[in-house]
């Protein structure tokens, strides 16, 4: 097993990008993400990419689309506000069926919020990243090292379907040090070879007897478009059957089911070890990917003991809630455990919904 | 088993390396989980800083968590902010060179060092965060000093002229952390 390191969640992510062959970055400053623009300005150089500070978000996120259309593995990062800023460019790279990855360490919002860590962009992230309805894969982790090897991942993602995949952190993943073991460095010629493989769409200089790379965002005709967008739609509802990624815990004995993903849920997650072990009966979903949304965990829970479906997340008003209802369909009550504004959800909060719903009664 | 620790002080107290330093020893030579989290935003030398510090047998849940089972405070205006945040029969370490608010509850564990003047002793206050690193560890016994000092040496080792300073820090602090220990 390789090494053991203790690393900020940021700059972890950053190397773990240029591991998985990431050897084009440009973003712009902002917090709580700035340790991933400020490693891959170091570590790009020494593996013969590139790294640019662009002049703006949407700046660095056309980069991106431009580096993305050659085949490069590509990747840009930024937080809410300024994600709000990328999303023309990530529409694009949708529609223009150009991979690329990025995350958003999200903080408080909405506006300019405040800068600490906040779960207030999951509409976004989940259901409308830029105009024009489409969807991409969300991976959400919770700790360091899920970041890592979620990072490592998204860019397979990215390649296989050519989509956009986003990485969907707050301040906490952001800045917190914690313990974890990178994956391994793809070799410069493992690299050349993933670029390699897009030969045949990418926008890289062809010969005169070979098709010529042509992307686009636009449709001239109203029919090509819908037959684009048919297309695209076949890809998202793909990912309910294959990319779904989720941890289920004690669904077949809970009276109260937990569900949280990122931050929230390594807080509620604690909650349920501590309070099961006084004899509480508390079971969780954690959606590791929001998008596709782990529905159907839900049918497997267990309804003649679940009293509650509790829906804790960093977000007030609450935005999971609609996607837990649409999986619970009126099987159990469903209520909340908000916390907002850049303060974290606190064991004690969790702990006290949890005895409100166990105290009240039956249903 | 689950310890949380927060360190505050001033900006410029060297309050975050007292947190990193801890924690990248617990990293490097135990297997518990340890979560290393520096609060952040608008700071300056002479503000506020706090770190918090939590290690587990098992995975770390909250890594901010609202009350802590031990607390360093290196100035005044931390002991009163943050006095409270601590659980009923925690341990508070104080600067008492600059600490002079009591912690205005018995629950609590109070371990005073004047480590700013320890520090001007020494020479340099600098390595004020040093030595309150080597009470802490001399006082809880948390883990091996010599794995601590590896890790001051190579994180802060790259200046040769500051090694024998901050070796000489740490086992002053350690010193007094084990003296106070034998006092409770």
């Amino acid at each position: 097993m390789s090494k053991k390191l203790f690393l900020k969640g940021g700059e972890a992510i950053a190397e773990a990008a240029v591991r998985a062959g990431c050897r084009f970055y440009a973003g712009y400053p902002i917090t709580p993400q700035n340790e991933i623009p400020e490693y891959m300005a170091r570590r790009q150089p020494q593996v013969g990419g590139v790294f640019v500070q662009g002049e703006s978000e949407i700046a660095s996120v056309n980069m991106v689309y431009g580096a993305g259309a050659s085949g490069t593995r590509s990747m840009t990062s930024s937080s809410s506000v300024g994600i709000s800023l990328k999303s023309e460019g990530i529409s694009y790279c949708a529609s223009a069926r150009v991979p690329m990855v990025y995350v958003n360490m999200q903080r408080g919002g909405p506006g300019v919020g405040t800068i600490q860590a906040s779960q207030q962009d999951y509409f976004q992230a989940t259901k409308a990243s830029g105009n024009g309805g489409f969807r991409m894969i969300v991976l959400a982790p919770s700790t360091v090292q899920e970041a890592v090897d979620m990072t490592y991942q998204a860019f397979d993602l990215a390649d296989r379907d050519r989509n956009p995949v986003l990485i969907l952190g707050d301040g906490v993943i952001g800045t917190i040090m914690e313990p974890v073991v990178l994956p391994e460095m793809k070799s410069d010629e493992e690299v050349a070879a993933l670029k390699a493989k897009h030969h045949g769409w990418a926008i890289v200089g062809h010969s005169r007897e070979e098709k010529r790379g042509f992307l686009t965002p636009g449709f001239w005709s109203t029919d090509s478009l819908e037959a684009h967008c048919l297309e695209l739609e076949k890809l998202y509802s793909s990912w309910e059957e294959n990319d779904v990624q989720v941890e289920e815990l004690y669904l077949e004995d809970a009276e109260v089911v937990l569900v949280a993903y990122g931050t929230s849920a390594r807080i509620a997650k604690s909650t349920m070890e501590i309070m099961r072990d006084e004899g509480c009966r508390i079971g969780m979903i954690r959606p590791k990917t929001v998008s596709p949304f782990p529905a159907r965990s839900f049918d497997r829970i267990n309804y003649d003991t679940c009293r509650c479906v509790l829906d804790v997340e960093m977000s007030i008003p609450a935005q999971m809630l609609y996607d837990v209802r649409l999986g619970v369909k009126d099987r159990a009550p469903v209520e909340c455990c908000l916390r907002s504004g850049g303060n974290l959800i606190e064991r004690e909060d969790v702990v006290k919904e949890i005895k409100k719903i166990l105290e009240g009664g039956g249903r | 088993m689950e310890l949380n620790l927060m360190v505050a002080g001033f900006g410029g107290q060297g309050v975050m390396m007292i947190g990193k330093l801890l924690s990248q020893a617990v990293c490097d030579s135990t297997d518990y989980n340890v979560t290393f989290f520096p609060s952040y935003g608008a700071q300056q030398r002479g503000g506020t800083a706090n770190c918090y510090v939590v290690i587990a047998d098992g995975d770390v849940g909250s890594p901010k968590p609202a009350l802590v089972d031990q607390l360093i405070v290196m100035n005044d205006v931390s002991m009163v902010r943050y006095r409270n945040n601590v659980r009923s029969s925690g341990i508070i370490f104080t600067n008492s060179s600059l600490v002079q608010s009591s912690a205005e509850r018995g629950d609590v564990t109070v371990v005073p060092i004047p480590v700013t003047e320890m520090a001007l002793e020494l020479g340099s206050l600098k390595v004020l965060n040093i030595i309150m690193l080597g009470v802490y560890i001399g006082f809880s016994g948390l883990i091996d000093e010599d794995l601590v000092l590896d890790c001051i040496l190579r994180l802060l080792g790259k200046k040769p002229e500051f090694i024998e300073l901050n070796r000489k820090a740490f086992s002053l602090g350690l010193e007094a952390g084990r003296k106070a220990k034998e006092k409770v």
